[in-house]
């Protein structure tokens, strides 16, 4: 909760002077987090895409229209796929690596050394990860949608239909909404990812175990809050007809 | 009784963790200008009592002020600036090089410019002989060297109070020694004020102003004063730890 408070605080000073930011620990965090993670989020997302469009294709075959496999497609893996996926490399890849770098530099003391020389860990570590991750998860958003939709075009055209009726229909059931609204899910997702893992780290113990459980805790953590946040946004959207 | 020389005062402190207390009631007080050494057996609490001067953990009971300050949230930022620390395990950033490291404190607090800085840091890494090491890991020196570094970097912004964790334990005699030296000249110069954490007797008779001696078993500070006083003081346990080479009780 204190936690909490301070990231608060920290991010209030990062809004208010940017220029303050330890901008070279971002870019770096913001590298690993984003390009180093290209491969297997473009990876996942094109299987996804392709498992997706198999199953549904094999339901839709059955009333000749296979071409709307296209819109399912578009629907789900803008709105709700896409991020979702994506959060989880990320919380795996990640929100671990934040929690495991901050919990072993707490075990050598360094977070204590940065409290006596009057910076605050959170604002000194926490920070350019937490912006970090926030700014990555959009790329990485869609790099994952594009590769599903390569994945699914893939199984479309082995079905017989043409890219460019796909491609069509992925742009007719898409607005501009659906797609707005992902990659503004995508953006908050990162953002609680990196704080859990950030926080997981800063509360690790002094064991010999204390940076392998901190780093589990800020997996299933990020994976509870991206869940529990999905959750809510859902109900909310309902709510208001979104 | 607030005095002038009084620079880091303790009165009926509790030392320890959460509600865990491992010192308790502790009455002593560390002198402007003077080189003060905490002693007691592997355990003791020596470094409870340093984190608690450092500001790092709040005194369980009593008061510890430092120049007439408590730690509070108002007197952080004031107080900090006046302190600078070695922990026993070094604590170097290990992303950074050694000169990084230095340089970290004068980059966040100090106007000097990037030239001046660096100026700033090679000579800090000079007075503990690391010259050669600037480019360096922490993952890629020695434990001693190590320590080395992180002694120039808590000196980076010149502190009035220098706190040491066990700075020459694994360090070979003649870098110790050479330690105790620098750790003399910044006193006789810069009139740095230290708190030492050390084992060494070599060490604590060579720089040693004044001492305490913690035991664990009575859970308190059992004798303070010079280290002659000390030798001969007429605590058991205290005259055994100097007859016996100040190896681990
Ligand atoms: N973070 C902590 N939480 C709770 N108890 C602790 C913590 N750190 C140390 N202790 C306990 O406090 C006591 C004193 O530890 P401390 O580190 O102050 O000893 P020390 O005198 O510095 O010993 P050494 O010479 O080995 O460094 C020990 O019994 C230890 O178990
Ligand atoms: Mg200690």
């Amino acid at each position: 909760m204190r936690y909490l408070g301070e990231v608060f605080v920290a991010l209030c000073g990062f809004v208010l002077r940017p220029w303050k930011l330890r901008w070279k620990d971002c870019a770096l965090a913001f590298e690993r987090a984003s390009f180093d993670a290209l491969p297997v989020v473009s990876g996942i997302g094109f299987l996804l895409g392709l498992i997706l469009a198999f199953q549904s294709a094999a339901a839709l075959r059955m009333f000749g229209v296979e071409v709307y496999v296209a819109d399912l497609l578009a629907i789900g893996l803008f709105r709700e796929l896409g991020p979702i996926v994506t959060a989880i490399v990320l919380a795996g890849r990640s929100g671990s690596a934040f929690a495991a770098e901050i919990g072993t530099m707490k075990v050598d003391e360094e977070l204590d050394a940065l409290s006596t020389m009057g910076l605050s860990p959170v604002g000194f570590l926490a920070v350019p990860k937490i912006v970090a991750a926030t700014a990555a998860m959009p790329v990485l958003t869609i790099f994952a949608e594009l590769a599903g939709l390569a994945g699914g075009a893939l199984v479309l055209e082995l079905l017989g239909v043409p890219v460019a009726a796909f491609w069509r229909h992925v742009v007719s059931s898409a607005g501009a909404f659906a797609i707005a609204f992902g990659l503004a899910k995508a953006t908050l997702f990162g953002f609680l990812v990196a704080i859990v893992g950030c926080g997981a780290g800063i509360s690790t113990r002094n064991t010999s175990d204390g940076v392998g459980v901190a780093a589990t805790s800020a997996v299933i953590g990020g994976i509870v809050a991206i869940a529990v946040s999905d959750g809510i946004l859902a109900v909310l959207c309902w709510i208001w007809n979104l | 009784m607030e005095s002038v020389t009084d620079i880091i005062e303790l009165s009926h402190v509790d030392a320890g963790y959460g509600r865990q207390v491992v010192l308790r009631d502790l009455n002593f007080s560390v002198r402007r200008g003077e080189i003060f050494v905490m002693l007691g057996g592997s355990g003791c609490g020596k470094s409870t009592v340093l984190k608690h001067m450092i500001g790092l953990n709040p005194v369980l009971g009593g008061r510890l002020a430092i120049d007439g300050l408590e730690w509070t949230a108002k007197t952080r930022q004031t107080l900090t600036r006046k302190i600078g620390v070695m922990f026993q395990s070094g604590a170097l950033f290990g992303s950074m090089t050694c000169l990084e490291n230095v340089m970290l404190p004068l980059e966040e607090f100090s106007g000097l410019s990037r030239a001046g800085r660096i100026g700033k840091a090679m000579e800090l890494l000079a007075a503990v002989e690391l010259e050669d090491a600037a480019e360096k890991l922490p993952g890629e020196i020695s434990g001693g060297m190590r320590k080395r570094a992180a002694i120039a970097r808590a000196m980076a912004l010149d502190p009035e109070i220098l706190f040491l964790d066990e700075p020459s334990a694994g360090l070979d005699p003649i870098t110790a020694s050479a330690l105790d030296d620098l750790v003399l000249r910044l006193r006789d110069e810069r009139s740095t004020t230290f708190v030492v954490v050390t084992h060494e007797l070599p060490s604590i008779r060579k720089i040693a102003d004044r001492a305490v001696m913690f035991d664990k078993a009575r859970g308190g500070a059992v004798a303070i004063g010079g280290v002659r006083e000390l030798e001969e003081s007429e605590d058991e346990f205290t005259r055994r730890f100097f007859a016996r080479g100040g190896g681990k009780i």
